[in-house]
């Protein structure tokens, strides 16, 4: 992804420069700044290269989605940030360290009658 | 909602419900050569029949005629599914959807001792009406669930469960009976009876009147599901129906980790039982879409809808009884819905005693998705004057246990 | 343990921290009601005033924001106030009918009779397992939940790139992202403009603003009796300066704003790289051959609002069905929903942007607060009277049209959950209906295509599927030209307004259930629950 975090020395807000914060996608490390969701942090670094940018893949299509509403209504950002899944990456605030791994969980195959016998 | 004026129909057979049981019948019923009208006062499946998991089980039943039917059932659904396939060419990219039947079996697991002892009983109990049963310890358990709890005292596989897609199962034995010509009205509620006068007899049932308009019919049969006791009472002879809520529980879409449907040994109980309170008997398993259900709870609050989080927590401890792994799950939709049950806990199919013309179809509590192909037999072949394929008395409304509940027709 | 040993009672309960949540609040305090604000984000200021974390200031931050003061003085006075419990990462995931005192059937239906079920989050760890249950019974209750962006569905707006106005708002305030370095904007509605105008605060390149309404629309909402926008007291005329200052940042940054035009596809390889744009009739319908492909990293799309419901819906609120306010709460002038007990303000009552969420959430806190008469209340009814006609002039120069379909074509993604087709949702109510004149069921057509049923639980494409499918209502019954899709309501009921993770469902604290319905609320039309 193409977004840009604002250059300090052309913000009308007059924002303080704030701390860096790092974060690893799916291993890589990426670097954003504290107070970021995860989602912006991820954006701003143009995403991971196993994603090429995306934050998931869909079960059906695999298709590739990042942030659509940013504000947690439309659950296309859902990563698994620290083993736990579904967190929704426009929400949770990025925190130093902070191991985010992107889902990609495809659809269930079936099962078929068997004995004693199963299929992954 | 329709514009279509008011309009006479004439028919063989009219079926008051387009949820499976109606559906079933109605399907049964043209394949047989009658014409058949199907009217429900909403949409097809909008009542239980959307509301359910779509359970084809016979592990859930001790020997017995629901059992019968049971097994009849399991005989006949891949055998429908597959007409079906060839004719609306289900599951095919631009077809109809798939109605997803799949024979993934039954794990029943008992965590305590007393739990162990009953379950093996009860197995022991269906083997020799043609149950499959194989019971496994722990590791035999683990080996089929990986994610279930180590603390297993006995499971035991009935390979025979299958899965189903209600509401898509629903639609399409509608669609394949509307091929064959029957008419199915939508939004058109029953208000009343179209009674003929015989003679010194009395009155039979002609039909029905509706709000889309008259439907003279020479059997009414009534598959409203938990509303049959009002829509029979409309038409003259109560059947006692009354209405059991359930719950049942979504998650997100997850990796693959249940394979097939798993049940806490307290299930067996819990379907026969008649207590008003709240009842939780765990169920798990996934879909075709990933997703997670969870149920059941089992709850005599009449038609209340309003959600109980207590319901919700007693559900959710009863996952993770069996699947402790399953804690960060997310649920994202709870549904619910109320089953048809009437006093002897078994379902009606067939004839009425007090008013001819007037037929059955309901009572199937919360097995009426698996038995619904059985029942649409059971009441085709009775309707028809074919030999049935099941025991007809004991799903009568004349039965004993039944009839005892059964107030006089309306002169 | 009886339900009420847990549950906490409390007199107001304001849901939603935004500018009509804050304003009931501190209304409600001064009519001397105790308060309690849940807000489910890490701050308070909704939408509108969504803005930098405390650890990062910013020194000129209102130049990002509008009313900036109005927000920092109502953020201060609720803090300072021990009348008043601001609670942030605090969802509302139910509501429920609860138990009368002593567990007994409640004594009759409203506010007294619901338990709020809430879960409570450490500041900026949304979504985290394990979040603290709390359970509070409100003597009255304030539904300010607010609204989210609609997004007309077209081909490739599931591409990473494409984003809603609210989100490069929020990314824009809060984190100072730009969520492209050449943006397009484009959409229906007043929003385009402040968006377009934080994207550029931003370091960002807007290439374009296109808005689809057409000139006579645009006429029909503004132009209607101009005198009474122009004669208008106060609030119009800091209302015209507003629009004037998003106009004159557009105009030095030399973006082209153009009417009647509208995005009809996104395109590019695993994330958006062009955006067509094409001109649009007075239907809403793209004009063949009048397609402009731009190449973009960012699209940021928004053809209006749609309420957030569920709670509204949970505690038994009616939806308005037909009128200025269809799908939106139904409220009184003082903001009293049929609920007794219970009161709805803000965007939930109708889009009408912060200056209306400030009067109604004011009117809804006194009167939450037994205050329904007096000098405040009648300016404050007056002033509601004039923004509710601007709003309705708004709703009218940008609603939908129906045209907007032509843009949907078999392969375009409706429901982006479940990746369900436009051409899927077709083929399958057709292979269902029960007859010609008689549509498929949409119950039945969600669960057989599973439309809606995935996490968003129909938020983002609840209006757009009944659009596909022929179900949308006309937001003007005298004028079938403006029928638009407006959210049927049976998609937004939510039993569960977030979802929760199964551990923290277990760990609710057991409640002995009351052996008779409660409300006795029977629901035939909606077994779904």
């Amino acid at each position: 992804m193409s977004a840009k975090r604002i250059d300090p020395a052309r913000d009308v807000a007059r924002t303080a420069t704030a701390e860096p914060v790092t974060i690893t996608v799916d291993g890589e490390s990426v670097t954003g700044v504290r107070g970021q969701s995860i989602a912006g942090v991820v954006m701003a670094a143009g995403g991971s290269a196993s994603t090429g940018g995306a934050l998931r893949r869909t079960a059906g299509a695999g298709s590739p989605r990042g942030v659509f509403c940013g504000i947690g209504v439309c659950f296309d950002c859902l990563v698994t940030v620290d083993g736990v899944r579904d967190v929704r990456a426009c929400q949770r605030r990025a925190v130093e360290g902070a191991v985010v791994t992107t889902q990609a969980e495809g659809l269930p195959t079936r099962v078929e009658r068997g004995e004693g016998e199963h299929r992954a | 909602m329709p514009v279509t004026p008011l309009q006479r129909h004439t028919a063989d057979v009219v079926v008051v419900g387009a949820g499976i049981v109606g559906a079933a019948v109605a399907r049964a019923l043209v394949v047989g050569g009658a014409r058949v009208v199907v009217v429900d006062r909403r949409e097809a499946a909008g009542g239980t029949s959307g509301s359910g998991e779509g359970n084809l089980l016979v592990s859930d039943k001790g020997p017995g005629p629901e059992l019968a039917m049971a097994q009849r059932a399991v005989q006949l659904w891949p055998a429908l599914t597959a007409e079906l396939h060839d004719e609306l060419r289900t599951g095919l990219p631009g077809g109809f959807p798939d109605l997803e039947l799949e024979p993934k079996g039954g794990l029943v697991v008992a965590t305590t001792a007393a739990g162990a002892s009953a379950l093996r009983a009860f197995a022991a109990a269906q083997r020799p009406a043609g149950v499959r049963a194989t019971e496994l310890d722990a590791s035999g358990a683990r080996a089929l669930e990986p994610g279930l709890t180590p603390d297993v005292a006995l499971a035991v596989h009935y390979p025979d469960d299958a899965q189903v897609q209600p509401v898509v199962a629903t639609e399409a034995l509608l669609a394949s009976a509307r091929r064959r010509g029957a008419v199915v009205l939508t939004g058109a509620e029953v208000t009343g009876p179209l009674s003929l006068r015989r003679g010194s007899s009395g009155t039979r049932l002609a039909g029905v009147r509706t709000t889309r308009g008259e439907v003279a019919a020479d059997a009414v049969v009534v598959a409203a599901g938990p509303w049959s006791g009002e829509v029979s009472a409309l038409l003259g002879a109560p059947l006692p129906v009354l209405p059991r809520r359930g719950v049942i529980l979504v998650t997100t879409r997850q990796p693959h980790q249940v394979f097939r449907k798993v049940y806490d040994a307290d299930y067996v109980g819990a379907v026969g039982s008649g207590d008003a309170d709240l009842q939780t008997s765990t169920v798990v398993e996934s879909t075709a879409s990933g997703t997670i259900l969870i149920g059941s709870s089992r709850e005599r609050v009449g038609f209340d809808a309003a959600l109980r989080v207590e319901v919700l927590r007693r559900l959710a401890a009863g996952a993770l009884t069996l699947f402790p792994g399953l804690a960060g799950v997310p649920v994202m939709r709870s549904y619910g819905g109320f089953r048809p049950y009437v006093p002897d806990h078994l379902p009606v199919a067939g004839p009425d005693p007090r008013l001819p013309g007037l037929w059955h179809a309901t009572g199937h509590e919360g097995a009426g998705i698996g038995l619904a192909p059985a029942t649409g037999e059971l009441v085709a072949d009775l309707l028809l004057g074919r030999p049935p394929a099941l025991d007809a008395a004991a799903f009568s409304a004349a039965r004993p246990s039944l009839a005892a509940h059964l107030v006089g027709a309306a002169a | 343990m009886p339900e009420g040993a847990q549950v906490r009672d409390v007199e107001v309960l304001v849901v939603g921290g935004g500018p009509a949540g804050l304003a009931a609040a501190a209304a409600s305090r001064r009519a001397g009601a105790r308060v309690v604000l849940l807000e489910g984000g890490d701050d308070v200021g909704g939408q509108y005033w969504r803005h930098l974390p405390a650890d990062r200031p910013a020194t000129a931050e209102e130049r990002l924001h509008h009313g900036w003061a109005t927000f920092v003085r109502l953020r201060r006075t609720l803090a300072d106030d021990p009348g008043c419990q601001v609670l942030t990462g605090a969802s509302v995931w139910a509501v429920e009918p609860g138990a009368g005192p002593a567990g007994g059937p409640a004594a009759a239906p409203g506010a007294g009779a619901l338990v709020v079920r809430v879960l409570v989050t450490p500041a900026g760890a949304a979504d985290a397992p394990g979040r603290q249950h709390l359970a509070l019974r409100p003597a009255a209750l304030v539904v300010a939940t607010g609204a989210h962006d609609l997004t007309l569905p077209f081909p490739g707006w599931d591409l990473p790139g494409v984003v809603t106005g609210g989100a490069a708002q929020a990314f824009a305030k809060s984190e100072r992202l730009a969520v492209g370095e050449r943006v397009v904007v484009a959409g229906a509605g007043p929003f385009l403009l402040p968006v377009a105008s934080s994207l550029l605060a931003t370091g960002a390149r807007v290439l374009e603003v296109a808005e689809a309404a057409g000139p006579a629309q645009l006429a029909r909402g503004w132009g209607a009796h101009p005198q009474r926008l122009a004669a208008g007291p106060g609030v119009l005329v800091d209302k015209a300066r507003e629009l004037a200052g998003y106009v004159a940042a557009l105009a030095t940054a030399r973006v082209p704003y153009r009417i009647a035009t509208g995005v009809v596809a996104a395109r590019g390889e695993g994330r958006v790289e062009e955006v067509v744009l094409a001109r649009l009739d007075a239907t809403w319908a793209p004009v063949p051959g009048t397609e402009r492909v731009l190449a973009a990293d960012a699209l940021a799309a928004s053809h209006g609002f749609t309420p957030r419901l569920e709670v509204a819906l949970a505690a038994g609120c009616a939806v308005a069905g037909s009128g200025a306010g269809a799908g939106f709460v139904a409220v009184d002038a003082h903001g009293a929903t049929s609920v007794p007990g219970v009161w709805a303000a803000g965007e939930v009552t109708g889009i009408g942007g912060a200056d209306a969420a400030l009067v109604e959430g004011a009117l809804a806190g006194l009167a939450a607060a037994a205050t329904t008469s007096g000098a405040e209340v009648e300016r404050l009814l007056r002033r509601r009277r004039v923004l509710r006609a601007f709003a309705d002039r708004l709703a009218a120069a940008h609603a939908p049209r129906r045209g907007w379909l032509a843009q949907v074509s078999d392969e375009t993604v409706v429901c982006r959950c479940e990746e369900v087709t436009a051409g899927r949702l077709r083929s399958v109510a057709q292979a269902t209906a029960s007859a010609v004149d008689t549509p498929a069921g949409s119950r039945s057509l969600r669960l057989t295509t599973r439309a809606g049923l995935g996490p968003c639980q129909g938020r983002i494409c609840g209006h757009a599927v009944d659009a596909v499918l022929g179900r949308s209502t006309p937001s003007t019954p005298s004028d079938p030209s403006t029928a638009c899709a407006r959210p049927q309501v049976s998609h937004q009921r939510r039993p569960l307004a977030v979802p929760v993770r199964l551990g923290e469902l277990a760990d609710l604290p057991p409640t002995i259930p009351t052996t008779s319905p409660t409300t006795g609320r029977p629901d035939p039309e909606e077994n779904l629950t």
